[in-house]
C-alpha cells in the first residue's frame, strides 16, 4: 500500500506537467497516423513505430523511405543524424537517471525532446518520488504520442474529403522547428551549411541518393568550420 | 519494398534511436564529455533540420509545370503565420491546409 501511495503521488505530481505535451503530440500524433494511413499503411504500422522508434521527426521521415526503395545504409546513417541530438539530452541527463535502479532503462528508452525538457527542468515537489515522477512523466507522454498515432491510423481510412497535399504537413513541421532553430540561434552558418551542402548534393546526386553525401558534407565542413562557428556563436 | 526489408528499416531507425539515447549512459558516466561532441551539440541540430527541409522537397523540380510555387506559398505561408504567432501547432496545420488548397484547387 505504501508503495502504491507513492506511484499515485507521482502521477498526480507529473500529469499536470505533461498537458502541453498532450495538445502538442496529440496534433502530431493523430496528422502522423493520417499521414501513415493515406500512404497505404494500415493502422498497427503508426502504432508499432510511435512505440518502438518513438521519435516524431524521424517516423515521419520514415514513412517516405518505407514508400521508397529499401536503402538500409542511408536509413540508419540518417536516423543517427536526426536523432544525435538525444546524444546531449543523455549527457544532460547522466546525474538525474543515475541510481534509478530499473527505471532507468525506460526514462533512457523514452528520452524524446518533450520529456527531456520537462524532466530536465522541472523541480520535483517534496515529498515525491523523483524515480517515479520522471517515470509517470515519460510513460505519460509516450502514451500520447502511441494513443495519438494509433487514432490517425485509424482515423485516415475514414477520411472523405481529398487528402492530397496532406503529405505537406512533414514539411511544414520540419520549416517550423528550422525557422525555430534559426530565430535562437546567433549564427546561422551552421544552418546555411545544412541546406545549402543538401541542396548542392541534391543536384549533383540526384532525389534518390543525395542523403548520405550529404551528410558527409554536413560533418565535414562543420568539423573544417568549427572556429568561426564557435566565435560567432553561443557555442559554449 | 517486402514485408521483411520494411521491417528492418523500422527496426534500423530504431536502433539507431536507441543508440543515441543509450550511448551517452555506456559512454561518459563519470567522465567528460569530449569537446568536440559538445560542439557537435550546437552546431548539428541548426543543419540537419536544415537538411530536412530539402528532403521534404526533394521531389519539387522548378523547371517543369508548377515550378515548386505550391510548395514555396505555403512554406511562405508557414514561415509568416509562425512569425505572427509563434505558436507551431497553428502555422503547421495553417501552411498544411494552404498547400492543399492550392495542389487541388489551383495548380
Amino acid at each position: 500500500m505504501q508503495s502504491n501511495g507513492i506511484k499515485r503521488k507521482a502521477l498526480a505530481a507529473a500529469f499536470p506537467h505533461t498537458l502541453p505535451i498532450l495538445t502538442g503530440f496529440g496534433f502530431l500524433g493523430v496528422a502522423y497516423g493520417i499521414h501513415m494511413s493515406v500512404s497505404g499503411f494500415p493502422f498497427w504500422y503508426p502504432m508499432l513505430m510511435a512505440m518502438t522508434i518513438y521519435g516524431g521527426s524521424l517516423e515521419f521521415v520514415c514513412v517516405s523511405m518505407l514508400l521508397s526503395s529499401f536503402a538500409p545504409l542511408a536509413t540508419f546513417l540518417m536516423a543517427l543524424l536526426i536523432q544525435a541530438r538525444h546524444l546531449f539530452y543523455g549527457i544532460a541527463m547522466l546525474d538525474k537517471y543515475r541510481d534509478l535502479g530499473w527505471k532507468r532503462f525506460y526514462l533512457i528508452f523514452g528520452l524524446v525532446d518533450e520529456s527531456f525538457s520537462i524532466n530536465c527542468s522541472a523541480e520535483v515537489p517534496m515529498g515525491v518520488d523523483r524515480g517515479w515522477f520522471y517515470f509517470f512523466v515519460t510513460l505519460l507522454n509516450q502514451c500520447y504520442w502511441v494513443c495519438a498515432a494509433t487514432i490517425g491510423g485509424l482515423l485516415g481510412s475514414l477520411i472523405t474529403f481529398d487528402t492530397m497535399g496532406l503529405d505537406f504537413v512533414m514539411t511544414a513541421m520540419f520549416v517550423v522547428i528550422f525557422l525555430e532553430q534559426w530565430l535562437k540561434e546567433k549564427q546561422h552558418l551552421s544552418s546555411l551549411i545544412g541546406v545549402i551542402a543538401s541542396v548542392l548534393c541534391l543536384m549533383v546526386f540526384g532525389k534518390d541518393s543525395f542523403l548520405v553525401p550529404a551528410m558527409a558534407v554536413i560533418l565535414c565542413m562543420l568539423t573544417l568550420c568549427r572556429k568561426p562557428i564557435e566565435k560567432a556563436g553561443d557555442t559554449l | 519494398m517486402t514485408l521483411a526489408q520494411q521491417f528492418i528499416t523500422i527496426g534500423l531507425c530504431a536502433l539507431a534511436t536507441m543508440l543515441t539515447r543509450f550511448v551517452p549512459f555506456l559512454l561518459f558516466s563519470g567522465k567528460r564529455t569530449p569537446r568536440f561532441i559538445q560542439y557537435l551539440g550546437q552546431a548539428l541540430p541548426g543543419a540537419i533540420f536544415g537538411m530536412l527541409v530539402v528532403y521534404c522537397l526533394k521531389s519539387v523540380n522548378p523547371l517543369v509545370y508548377s515550378h515548386g510555387l505550391p510548395e514555396g506559398l505555403a512554406i511562405l505561408v508557414t514561415i509568416c503565420l509562425h512569425l505572427w504567432k509563434r505558436q507551431m501547432l497553428l502555422s503547421i496545420a495553417g501552411g498544411t491546409v494552404c498547400y492543399m488548397l492550392l495542389i487541388q484547387l489551383v495548380f
